[in-house]
């Protein structure tokens, strides 16, 4: 039996309380009719009405989504092979070093990756732009994709793929129909994740772009130095809304997908 | 059937080589070449061969950034560090002999393991501001202001990641001990600011805690406090802000291994004759030790080259050495220091890598 004390309730809610009122604040000062961001002056949407009319904001958000569109797409697809590779392939030359490789972006500090892509794309003369920021933001998340799916390969049951294999199947269309839909959960949750990741990143977006794709973090970035306004707190909500809808969907969409599989294996131990 | 594995395998391999491998290739390539005022702004010192590259390599970067210096003080952070833990379990032998869990060895139990980390945190800390001046006066460093940026960046990082500790370990015991139906709940609140963009959970603190923010507005109409804190551009707000981002990372693997755990074992303790509290210390803390130690490798690594919490929150007076290298290459444009300065931070983060690695195979087995 697990006991619930008030030591732990006050933890949870001073906990929470942490990780979301100053998000709090922000939302409800975006929504502050005065330009001093700190004064409640009364309920206005106009800052919303502005962040529309915000060419340069606009422009950005597109380009950053397109960059996080191609690259979080991309990733996917590399960073599925990746983990297939690291639990089915078994042994081949260079086998550390690929694993070193896959585990090393998620922790290297973003000014290294950014820096040395940056080094990279100059020494092979490749013009900066959203170009750029895809492979630089590919490269990176496809490690992310990578150990999301792994933990999902490892966990399910390689008979279902050998049997699919006896059975005459080619080793791409096992893959295209047994292993695919079973792993399907954890490649989507990569590939969303990979998307956030792109969408958020500051750091090597600034290293790898060039002046004609800037992505809305670095417009931020060169806003929010200046101080608070009350466009950045608009877009911020939006952003955090946007954010708490797709994951909230998400969770809800990858729980009714489990419950269905769920009921489909009972069912098929029925029969 | 041979064919599709290799060219499976090659796919991302060759990805992973040119643009995770090479470019590292390039960058020790160009911190070991001379700053020059050109497009690109360095000159090349590696077009000959093998040897003439050894011979040659221009050792001036590093000498300007004392390497020399920073890896001495952490050869002396990680020799002192591990002497430590290698006291420390006699002492704690010492104080709590097995046989007995009464209301002193849980006190004696709760103090020396927070003594540990409190003596770890503060050792390396007064290692570091007292190696600073010591050096400053022994060794000749063309400039000191990389030395002090590596080592205020590991103060900083060290201090933030045990506060995240103390902040997250309550939260995820309380996760781990709600029941059952609330837990996925719990998480998914957890995650969801995760997901959220750092940059506007970071920038979120710049309306608090500047001088007329929400937190000194607050404090004045309760009347704790008479004029405003200067709180934003010091230190104070860097570690608030990497508490902030980073507790999340520091939560869930200590709630994974917490919500793992047998709860019979604590019953069992407690049926023993422990009290609650020396139930915690022998049986709880040890084994949700896994979760505590990834959590602190995860907090810690990528603060230590943190780039946007210092630049939002710090102000000119934190400098880290994420913020140092921003300066150095968009700033001042000095390729080859940039680039020694990343070689040195990526030599430093390889310990606590390994560590870390180390630490999740011994979990998982």
């Amino acid at each position: 039996m697990r006991r619930f004390s008030w030591f732990n309730a006050t933890s949870l809610t001073f906990g929470f309380a942490f990780l979301y009122l100053p998000m709090l604040m922000l939302i409800i000062y975006s929504f502050n009719e005065s330009r001093l961001v700190t004064v409640w002056a009364g309920f206005s949407t106009k800052w919303y009405g502005e962040l529309m009319q915000n060419e340069a904001f606009l422009d950005a958000a597109w380009v950053t989504i397109k960059v996080a569109f191609w690259s979080s797409t991309l990733a996917t697809i590399l960073g599925t092979m990746a983990a297939y590779i690291m639990v089915r392939a078994g042994r081949f030359r260079g086998r550390g070093l690929f694993s070193g490789m896959i585990y090393a972006p998620l922790v290297m500090p973003e000014v290294i990756t950014g820096l040395s892509l940056l080094l990279f794309f100059i020494a092979v003369d490749v013009d900066r732009g959203i170009l750029t920021i895809v492979l630089a933001h590919t490269t990176f998340a496809m490690c992310y994709v990578s150990v999301v799916v792994t933990s999902r390969l490892v966990s399910f049951d390689n008979s279902l793929e050998e049997a699919a294999l006896d059975l005459g199947c080619t080793p791409f269309d096992a893959f295209r129909s047994v292993t695919l839909p079973i792993i399907m959960p954890a490649v989507i949750s990569g590939w969303l994740l990979a998307f956030t990741l792109s969408l958020d990143d500051l750091v090597i977006a600034t290293f790898t772009s060039g002046p004609s794709s800037t992505t809305l973090p670095i417009k931020i970035f060169s806003a929010v130095r200046l101080g608070v306004t009350p466009e950045i707190n608009a877009l911020s909500t939006i952003m955090i809304l946007l954010v708490t809808v797709g994951v909230i969907s998400a969770s809800l969409i990858s729980r009714s997908l489990a419950i269905k599989a769920k009921a489909d294996e009972r069912k098929a131990e029925q029969q | 059937m041979k064919f599709g594995r290799t060219l499976l395998v090659a796919i991302p391999y060759t990805w992973l080589l040119v643009f995770f491998l090479i470019p590292f290739g390039i960058v020790l390539k160009i911190s070991f070449s001379d700053i020059a005022l050109a497009i690109p702004p360095y000159t090349p010192t590696l077009k000959d061969g093998f040897w003439q590259m050894l011979s040659g390599l221009d050792l001036e970067n590093y000498a300007f950034i004392g390497a020399g210096a920073v890896f001495a003080v952490f050869a002396v952070l990680v020799i002192s560090v591990a002497m430590f833990q290698i006291v420390y379990p006699r002492v704690r032998r010492a104080l709590i002999p097995d046989a007995r869990y009464g209301v002193f060895d849980s006190a004696a139990a709760a103090l020396t393991t927070l003594a540990v980390a409190l003596v770890n945190v503060a050792l390396i800390v007064a290692l570091v501001s007292f190696l600073f001046p010591v050096l400053k006066s022994f060794v000749d460093i063309p400039d000191f202001l990389y030395f002090a940026a590596y080592l205020s960046s590991l103060k900083i990082a060290i201090i933030s990641t045990f506060l995240t500790l103390l902040i997250g370990y309550p939260i995820a015991y309380g996760m781990a001990r709600a029941a059952e139906h609330w837990r996925p709940t719990l998480l998914m609140l957890v995650i969801l600011p995760f997901w959220t963009s750092f940059l506007i959970r970071v920038y979120a603190w710049i309306g608090i805690l500047s001088t007329e923010g929400y937190l000194n507005q607050l404090l004045l109409s309760i009347g704790i406090i008479s004029e405003p804190l200067a709180i934003l551009n010091t230190p104070v707000a860097v570690y608030i802000g990497i508490v902030y981002t980073y507790l999340p990372f520091m939560v869930l693997p200590i709630y994974a291994a917490l919500e793992k755990m047998d709860d019979s074992l604590v019953e069992a303790a407690e049926d023993l004759g422990c009290t609650t509290l020396s139930a915690f210390w022998l049986v709880t803390a040890p084994l949700s030790k896994p979760g505590v130690i990834a959590g602190c490798f995860l907090v810690f690594i990528p603060t230590l080259g943190e780039f946007v919490i210092p630049s939002l929150l710090g102000g000119s007076n934190t400098v880290m050495i994420g913020k140092v290298l921003w300066e150095e290459f968009f700033n001042n444009r000095d390729w080859p220091v940039a680039s020694a300065v990343a070689v040195i931070l990526l030599l430093i983060l390889i310990i606590p890598i390994v560590l870390f690695q180390r630490n999740q195979e011994e979990a998982e087995q």
